[in-house]
C-alpha cells in the first residue's frame, strides 16, 4: 500500500435519544458508528458495504465534517480534522468532495450547470474569476459533457448526464478525496457502466482517492481495492476486495455474499440465511453485534465484543472464531 | 365460442399479441408499448427486462387494463388470459379479474399498503371481495396467507399496522395480498428494488417457492439481470416499447443475439472476474415521442448497417423459442 490519505481511528458517532421537551431525559444512544478504524491510500478506492442502517453513510458524513465525532479521530494527510479551523478548514472542505446517489435531488434546479459546478471553487476562493471559467470548462470536458452544458439547467439533462454534472462539481475544487455515496444505484444499467468507467478514468488521470459506499456487491468489488463490511455500526471485515470475495471469513460477510445475485443462470450459490432481521443499534447489548443471528455463536460472543484483528496479511476480521 | 377452442389448443395461461399502448400527449404520440407479443405457461416465469422508460411497466398495466387515462390508451392487440380476451371485457368484468385471476406486486410496499388500516384488514379485502366466505373463514384465510409468506406469529401480525413492520415483511404482506385469491398470473413489478441484499435474496426465494407450490405463471419486471438469472425461465428484453429479443434464460445469457442484449450483459460488473473497464453502450436511451425511423437501437448500435436506419427489422427465429428483431439475423435468412 502506498501513502495514506485518510486514517479513521476508532471513530464513533452516537445519536442521543431523549424524552421530554424542556427537561430531557437521556434514554440511550443510537450507536450509528461505533469504533470504526480504516485507512484510505492515496489514489485508491476504499469500498464500504453493508445493509441500510449499518452506518456507512454516517461514516462518510463524519469524514465530510457534516457530523461531529462522538469519539475517535480522523486524520487527513496526517492532520487531525477536528482541529482544523479558518483557512485550513476551508482548504480541507475543498479537498474532500462528495457525489450522492440521486442526481435529481443533489443538483439545484434553479442554478445553471456552470454555477453549480463553480460553487465549490468560488467558496474555496483560491482562483480568480477567469480562472474559474477555465476550470469549469476543464472539468466539464473531463466528465464528457459538451461545453455549452454550462449555460443549461439540470432538468435539461438525463439521469446519467446529471450524475456527470455532480462528478464535475466534485472535481472542480481539485479534491484529494471524493466520497461516492451510491453513485450508480439510481442509474440505468447501460448508464451505470458509463459512469463507473468515467470514475475509473478520472482516478487514473488525477490520482484522487475514493470512498465508495454501495450496497451492490459487484459494483464495490469492481471499483474498490480494499473493501470494508459494516454491520450495525461496526466494521466486521476489512480486506482486499478480491480476497473478500474469494475467502470471506466473518459469518456476516459470508451471508451477505451468498445473497448476492448470480451473474448467470447456472451459478448456484448456497445461500446462507441468518435468522431474524437487523435490529436498530439503539443501546446494543455487550458482545458481538451479530450474536443473536450468528450461526456459529459461542458463549464468549455474548460477553465480549470481538476486536478487529489481522488474521493474515492485510485481512482484518472482527470475530471470535478467527 | 371461439375462446373455448383456444383454451384447448394453446395451453398457455397468458397470450399477449401485438399489444399497442400509446400515450397521446401535447408533444406527440408516445408509443410506450408498440407491438409486444409473448406467451406464458403455467408455472413459468417470464423476465421482462429493460431500462427505465422502455415500456415494461406499461405492458403490465395494459394486461390489467390499468393504463393511466385519458392520455394513455390501448390502441391494439389482444391479451388472452385462459382463453378470454381481457381487452374486450367491460370495466365491471375486469374488476372481477383484477386481484383474483391476475394480481400484481408493486415496487414499494410503503406505497402499496395503506398506513391507516391493519395488515389483517388489508389482506382480507381481496378475499372478501372475490370469495364468499364467512368472517371467520376470511380471517383463517388471511392467517394462512401470512404463514405461506413465512411471516412469523401471524396471530399478532394480523393486528399490526404497516409501519410496525420492516421493509421485507411489508413486501411479504403485499405478496400475501396478491396471492390470496389463487391467481393464475402474478405480475411482480420490481418487487425487490427497495429491499436490502439479504432480504432481496430471501424474498426472491420465497416467491419462487410459492410459485412452485401454486403452479403460478409469473411475470417478473426488472432491470436487474441478476434477478433474471436467479428466478426466470424465459426472458423478454425490451427497448423503446418493443421486445427486441426473447428466449430461454440460458439462451439469452450464453448466446445473446441482439446487440442491445449483448451490451446489457457486457456492462454488468462480475463478481468472479477482475476487469478494469466495463463494456458500455454509448449514448442515451431514445426519447419515445421522437423515435428514429427504423430500429430504435440503431443510433447506439455498434453493428449498425444502412438498412437499420430505414426499416424496423422483422422478427427472426434463431432457435426454437429464441427470437430477435435485428437485421443482423434477418439478413442472414434472406
Amino acid at each position: 500500500m502506498g501513502e495514506i490519505l485518510v486514517e479513521a481511528r476508532d471513530v464513533k458517532k452516537y445519536f442521543p435519544v431523549n424524552r421530554g421537551v424542556i427537561v430531557l431525559k437521556h434514554l440511550g444512544d443510537i450507536k450509528a458508528v461505533d469504533g470504526v478504524s480504516f485507512t484510505i491510500g492515496k489514489g485508491e478506492t476504499f469500498g464500504l458495504v453493508g445493509e441500510s442502517g449499518c452506518g456507512k453513510t454516517t461514516t462518510a458524513r463524519l469524514i465530510l465534517l457534516l457530523e461531529t465525532l462522538t469519539g475517535g479521530t480522523i486524520f487527513f494527510d496526517g492532520k487531525d480534522t477536528s482541529e482544523l479551523s479558518g483557512p485550513e478548514l476551508r482548504k480541507y472542505r475543498a479537498s474532500v468532495q462528495a457525489v450522492f446517489q440521486d442526481p435529481y435531488s443533489s443538483l439545484s434546479p434553479r442554478m445553471r450547470v456552470g454555477t453549480i459546478i463553480a460553487e465549490p471553487v468560488v467558496i474555496g476562493g483560491a482562483i480568480s474569476t477567469n480562472g474559474i471559467k477555465d476550470r469549469i470548462a476543464q472539468v466539464i470536458k473531463m466528465v464528457g459533457l459538451r461545453r455549452d452544458a454550462m449555460e443549461l439547467y439540470p432538468h435539461e439533462f438525463s439521469g446519467g448526464q446529471r450524475q456527470r454534472i455532480a462528478i464535475a462539481r466534485a472535481l472542480a475544487s481539485n479534491p484529494k478525496l471524493i466520497i461516492l455515496d451510491e453513485p450508480v444505484s439510481a442509474l440505468d444499467v447501460s448508464i451505470r457502466a458509463q459512469i463507473m468507467n468515467l470514475l475509473y478514468d478520472i482516478q487514473q488521470k488525477l490520482g484522487v482517492s475514493y470512498l465508495l459506499i454501495a450496497h451492490n456487491l459487484a459494483v464495490v468489488k469492481h471499483m474498490s481495492k480494499v473493501t470494508g463490511v459494516m454491520y450495525m455500526g461496526k466494521l466486521v471485515e476489512v480486506v482486499e476486495s478480491q480476497e473478500l470475495y474469494l475467502h470471506p471469513l466473518h459469518p456476516y460477510t459470508q451471508a451477505l455474499l451468498s445473497a448476492a445475485l448470480p451473474s448467470h443462470p447456472d451459478e448456484q450459490r448456497e445461500e446462507i440465511v441468518l435468522p431474524g432481521e437487523v435490529s436498530t443499534p439503539f443501546n446494543p447489548p455487550p458482545g458481538c453485534r451479530l450474536y443473536r443471528r450468528c450461526l456459529y455463536a459461542r458463549p464468549v460472543c455474548s460477553e465480549q465484543d470481538p476486536p478487529l484483528k489481522e488474521v493474515s496479511s492485510g485481512h482484518f476480521v472482527a470475530c471470535h472464531l478467527h | 365460442m371461439k375462446s373455448v377452442e383456444q383454451k384447448i389448443s394453446s395451453g398457455n395461461v397468458l397470450e399477449v399479441k401485438d399489444l399497442k399502448t400509446y400515450f397521446f400527449t401535447g408533444r406527440g404520440v408516445v408509443k410506450a408499448v408498440d407491438g409486444v407479443s409473448f406467451e406464458l405457461k403455467e408455472g413459468e416465469t417470464l423476465g421482462l427486462v429493460g431500462e427505465s422508460g422502455c415500456g415494461k411497466t406499461i405492458t403490465c398495466l395494459s394486461i390489467l387494463r390499468l393504463v393511466p387515462g385519458p392520455a394513455g390508451r390501448i390502441v391494439g392487440g389482444e391479451v388472452i388470459l385462459d382463453g378470454d380476451d381481457l381487452l374486450s371485457k367491460s370495466e365491471k368484468a375486469m374488476r372481477r379479474i383484477r386481484g383474483k385471476k391476475v394480481s400484481m406486486i408493486l415496487q414499494d410496499p410503503m406505497v402499496s399498503l395503506n398506513p391507516v388500516f391493519t395488515i389483517g384488514n388489508q389482506m382480507a379485502e381481496p378475499v372478501r371481495i372475490h370469495q364468499k366466505l364467512s368472517r371467520r373463514l376470511v380471517w383463517e384465510k388471511v392467517k394462512e396467507m401470512l404463514r405461506l409468506m413465512s411471516i412469523p406469529s401471524p396471530e399478532i401480525r394480523i393486528r399490526e399496522y404497516p409501519h410496525q413492520m420492516s421493509g421485507g415483511m411489508r413486501q411479504r404482506v403485499v405478496g400475501g395480498i396478491a396471492l390470496s385469491c389463487q391467481p393464475r398470473l402474478l405480475i411482480a413489478d420490481e418487487p425487490t428494488t427497495s429491499l436490502d441484499v439479504t432480504i432481496q435474496a430471501q424474498y426472491l426465494r420465497l416467491l419462487k417457492e410459492v410459485q412452485q407450490k401454486e403452479n403460478l405463471a409469473m411475470i417478473m419486471v426488472t432491470h436487474d439481470l441478476g434477478i433474471v438469472a436467479k428466478v426466470c425461465d424465459r426472458v423478454a428484453v425490451m427497448y423503446a416499447g418493443k421486445i427486441v429479443e426473447c428466449g430461454d434464460v440460458r439462451e439469452i445469457f450464453y448466446r445473446p443475439a441482439h446487440p442491445y442484449t449483448k451490451a446489457l450483459l457486457g456492462s454488468l460488473p462480475k463478481m468472479e472476474e477482475r476487469q478494469e473497464k466495463l463494456y458500455t453502450i454509448e449514448g442515451q436511451p431514445p426519447e419515445l415521442h421522437a423515435l428514429p425511423p427504423g430500429c430504435s437501437f440503431a443510433p447506439r448500435c455498434p453493428d449498425v448497417q444502412e438498412i437499420c436506419k430505414q426499416e424496423y427489422p422483422p422478427q427472426s427465429i434463431i432457435k426454437d423459442g429464441h427470437c430477435t428483431s435485428c437485421w443482423l439475423f434477418a439478413a442472414r435468412k434472406a
